[in-house]
């Protein structure tokens, strides 16, 4: 087939059509193939977004059902319930699903869901590209959790320090799986910060100029940015490992001139970052939730975003926080305290800018407002522990224990975890088209809150009682026994939370749909379209002229209109100032990310068994990914039809 | 400051006498460390409260039964106010941080002083999962080895110089001081000053595979008579075994799998295991398989017969002997004194 542009005369645009009409055209354009095979061609960023987000959720309740177990392993003292080999490889496994699986994932799919609808875009940059991102996702953590159910699972800790992973003393294929699960979550992570970034600086409505911006959108961005910068520094040393493991290099071998402190660095200098990353999304989330339950424009909107670029910027600078008690000199570790502490700065400046807009909101304590209230309860204490063991001597007694586990659960449990549940909570009804109940919705925060708050401030009493982190047991009468007696009844109380939360989602799904489309009379353009929205989106593209364009201009949203109906077709402005520059055509929905996603995977597993595979498993890839982009006749639009 | 504490569970780990509690300082510089938290933690935990009482005061003020009707444009002058408030708080939590910082450094410098001039140097190895301590001296005679058990005496600087053989381990006496990581390739070093006597746990901080649950090594601090008589009953070779049976367990334990990789020094030029624990002064410490069990007669029969059964995972291997082998060898072994 030859390559051609097709020029068409009179092609039917939106300005042609009423309301009704445009819906039924659009809709039939924009379709996405049914049946099963269907379901693997889709390249809806919604589905996909859908996907990602239920996908990670099962990794939140394997890998806290693996929390579960290690806190009934460690509520006595002397416990035979798992063996040391079981306990090291649930403890991996729980650490290494919950930041790689779940948590980056998470933030992934609600970017993919939200950031097009928030820019008011008809769909995501490189639609094929986030589908075969999804794909690697989930075969990446099917792998993982096959290989720890045949007793496999990768037993060196998440962050897989070398020797402990290296080829003399990680036996068998563990370290390998783990190495190689870091290959399939960085492809996706990058795929989907590359489209974000695309969706956000070209796809934007016009009229949505950087300081109108949701702050959702610009954490995003922000999110976007930092996986490109610090993912390649995890791709090399995850490399460097698989080489050791697999073709005998040396790279952290001190007997041959290699050195197993470099893969701190560049682990670290990822892995701080990852913190932020997980951290920043929700924080953009939750600035909404603020806004629509305080009945005000988030306050200081440009000192909150200054904060969020601020923290992506600074968390870059302090990675060897984690590293103190390597023996690295005194100045170095005393820079990086300073700099450790300096991110409280921007962390504070949220807050108080927050706390701000509900001293003069009006405010309505709703659901997803209760889980910001379980943000300031567990975050503040996880900043202010943290601010502790950013202390270089309190650090040396601090590291390794306990009190590390409490700090790092305020952090991500408070922070994070809460947050993304303020957003489920609020968006749910976008996504479902349903509501969830409100009554055990309330409860299930109370029993998380109490959990969390009982579970982490006794694990960091534990960590001064001197408990050192990953031991499988402890004997009786060391004055450990009273504390982890507590902190599993927490974290219990954490998982029942959950249990409440799925019975929560189940009796919602069963009701039959019709939620309006902005229930809550929030003020983003997503609020616009229906619950859920059309495969479409946006029946004609929005213009806007204010930061909550649907308080401030409910009845009078200006359209963009002159794309055809009979193409997918997207408008795409300019970065800074969002004027249309064109328009751009969308790739049809396909197989063939799917198909390269299923021949990536088998190259990548095969890897593990034998070097060999990178070079027979080229062969397919080679060949999917000449199919994925063999060239197409495309309808373009002609010059002249541009909107300037 | 502590009344203040015992508000929260922190006041759990405070209060019991542990043994290994970070705050049950046995050095000044434990003891310094413990004051920096007493003050970080006095300082937070006012912040912390001043944030939820404003958070939930605000929340109570403003409170609407419903979603009321959009604020667009907000009044100005309380906008400026609000400016003021935030950027003040903001304010405060950069003097804050830059004290925490300021005070944090002193400590730091502080324990950097106490390691001075150290008067005694040991040389601890860390395998998976024992601990093997030498004690050095400029006299190679006064040389000797022992396993999992450090006596130090009191009000002296001992230099603890740190290496590893395998993987990744890191020291840590929480009484004491904080933790050094032991890095294969990069030998380490660390210094303690126990100041008041006592056993003073320690623990391997960094994971480091199957048993890094029970990797103690035990720190006995006593005055320096004590440690002095210690010391050279430790230099001395192993007490000869008296009766018949012990006679037999010492040709059980030459000739059988025990001598592959212990060993039991009868003379003394005779050299240290490095492989596994030195046994020469086997009974004159507190536990078997670094920390895994007491050093009791019946433990270390169980310990002999099953080692997995007590430590899942040790290098050692479960040993097959017949019953009057076994108790030969026990009777050797409960001599060594």
């Amino acid at each position: 087939m030859k390559w051609q542009q097709v020029y068409e005369e009179n092609p039917p645009l939106d300005s042609d059509l009423d309301d009704a009409e445009l819906d039924a055209r659009l809709a039939e354009t924009w379709r996405q193939p049914h049946g099963l095979i269907g379901w693997f061609m889709s390249t809806d960023h919604k589905e996909i977004g859908r996907r990602y987000i239920i996908t990670a959720f099962c990794h939140l309740l394997l890998a806290g059902l693996l929390a579960m177990i290690i806190r009934l392993q460690l509520a006595f003292p002397g416990m035979h319930l798992l063996s040391p080999d079981l306990y090291n490889q649930i403890f991996t496994t729980h650490g290494t699903v919950m930041m790689f699986l779940f948590a980056v994932p998470m933030v992934e799919g609600m970017m993919v869901y939200l950031v097009p609808l928030m820019v008011g875009s008809r769909i995501i940059a490189f639609p094929r590209l986030n589908a075969f991102s999804y794909y690697m996702y989930l075969f990446g953590g099917l792998m993982v959790w096959i290989a720890f159910f045949i007793n496999s699972g990768p037993d060196a800790g998440w962050f897989a320090y070398v020797p402990l992973s290296g080829p003399e003393f990680g036996a068998g294929k563990r370290s390998d799986i783990w190495a190689q699960m870091i290959t399939f979550t960085e492809v996706a992570g990058l795929a989907v910060a590359l489209e974000i970034i695309v969706t956000i600086l070209k796809f934007r409505a016009p009229g949505m100029t950087l300081n109108r911006l949701p702050i959702f959108v610009w954490a995003s961005l922000v999110t976007s940015l930092m996986i490109a910068l610090s993912m390649p520094s995890i791709v090399t040393t995850s490399t460097f490992l698989i080489l050791d493991r697999l073709v005998g290099t040396h790279f952290f071998n001190p007997a041959e001139g290699g050195d197993s402190l470099l893969w701190q660095h560049l682990f670290w200098y990822f892995a701080h970052p990852e913190v932020y990353i997980v951290f920043l999304p929700p924080v953009g989330l939750a600035a909404h939730v603020i806004e629509t339950f305080c009945r005000r424009r988030v306050f200081g909107y440009p000192a909150v975003v200054l904060a969020i670029i601020g923290q992506g910027f600074l968390s870059f600078g302090l990675w060897v926080h984690h590293m103190y008690a390597t023996g690295l000199p005194h100045l170095g570790n005393s820079f990086f305290e300073a700099s450790s502490v300096s991110i409280a700065i921007p962390s504070g400046t949220i807050i108080f800018c927050w706390l701000a807009t509900i001293a003069t909101g009006r405010v309505k304590i709703g659901v997803p407002m209760l889980w910001i209230i379980s943000f300031f309860v567990l975050f503040v204490l996880g900043g202010l522990t943290g601010v502790m063991v950013a202390s270089v001597p309190f650090d040396l007694q601090a590291t390794d224990t306990y009190a590390i586990v409490g700090h790092l659960h305020f952090v991500l449990v408070g922070g994070t975890v809460a947050l993304l549940l303020a957003a489920a909570w609020f968006w749910f009804p976008k996504i479902t088209g349903r509501m969830l109940d409100d009554r055990l919705g309330t409860v299930q925060w109370a029993l998380f809150l109490i959990g969390a708050l009982v579970a982490f401030s006794a694990m960091f009493a534990l960590g001064l009682s001197g408990m050192t982190r990953r031991v499988y047991t402890y004997p009786q009468g060391i004055g450990w026994d009273t504390l982890n007696l507590i902190a599993s009844l927490g974290a219990w109380s954490i998982g029942l939370s959950f249990l409440l939360m799925l019975l929560n989602i189940f009796r919602a799904l069963s009701r039959p749909r019709g939620g309006a489309s902005n229930p809550y009379n929030a003020s983003g353009l997503e609020w616009m379209v229906a619950s859920p929205p059309p495969v479409y989106n946006y029946l004609r593209i929005p213009v806007i002229d204010s930061r909550t364009p649907l308080w401030n201009q409910p009845d009078s949203i200006g359209a963009v209109v002159g794309l055809r109906v009979d193409e997918r077709e997207v408008l795409v402005t300019s970065a800074i100032t969002t004027m249309p520059h064109m328009r751009d055509h969308v790739v049809a929905p396909s197989l063939w990310p799917f198909i390269n996603s299923v021949v990536f995977t088998i190259m990548l597993i095969g890897s593990i068994y034998t070097p060999k595979a990178m070079v027979w498993g080229a062969v397919p890839v080679a060949i999917a990914l000449i199919g994925w982009l063999y060239p197409r006749r495309v309808l373009a639009p002609r010059p002249e039809e541009v909107p300037s | 400051m502590k009344r203040l504490a015992c508000l929260t569970p922190l006041l759990l780990a405070a209060c019991s006498r542990n043994p290994s509690a970070v705050l049950d300082a046995a050095s000044p510089s434990a003891r310094a460390t413990g004051w920096l938290f007493w003050f970080f933690l006095a300082v937070n935990g006012v912040i912390w409260l001043l944030v939820l009482g404003f958070l939930f005061y605000f929340l109570w003020r403003r409170r609407e039964r419903t979603l009321t009707a959009p604020l667009i444009q907000a009044d100005a002058a309380v906008e400026r106010k609000l400016i003021t408030r935030v950027g003040l708080a903001i304010g405060a939590t950069v003097i804050i941080l830059t004290l925490f910082v300021g005070v944090s450094y002193a400590v730091d410098r502080q324990l950097l002083a106490f390691q001075r001039r150290p008067q005694l140097e040991i040389e601890v190895t860390a395998h998976q999962w024992w601990w093997e301590v030498r004690y050095l001296s400029d006299q190679p005679s006064d040389i000797f080895v022992t396993a999992n058990e450090i006596h130090v005496p009191l009000n002296t600087r001992v230099k603890l110089k740190l290496q590893s053989t395998d993987v990744i381990h890191s020291l840590w006496f929480p009484n004491l001081s904080g933790k050094r990581d032991i890095i294969p390739g990069h030998d380490g070093e660390m210094v303690i000053l126990a100041d008041r006597a006592g056993v003073w746990k320690g623990r391997c901080g960094e994971f480091c595979g199957l048993q890094h649950t029970y990797m103690e090594l035990r720190l006995v601090a006593e005055p320096k008579a004590q440690f002095q008589t210690w010391e050279a009953a430790q230099r001395l070779p192993a007490a000869d075994p008296v009766t018949a049976e012990a006679l037999r367990g010492q040709q059980v334990f030459n000739g059988g799998p025990c001598a592959a990789c212990h060993a039991i020094r009868t003379t003394t030029t005779a050299s240290y295991s490095t492989n596994a624990p030195d046994l020469t002064h086997l009974k004159s410490r507190t536990t078997i398989g670094a920390g895994a069990a007491p050093n009791t007669k019946g433990y270390l029969s169980g310990w002999i017969n099953d080692p997995h059964a007590m430590k899942p995972g040790v290098h050692m291997p479960a040993i097959q002997q017949n019953s009057k082998d076994h108790q030969a060898l026990l009777a050797y072994l409960e001599g060594l004194k």
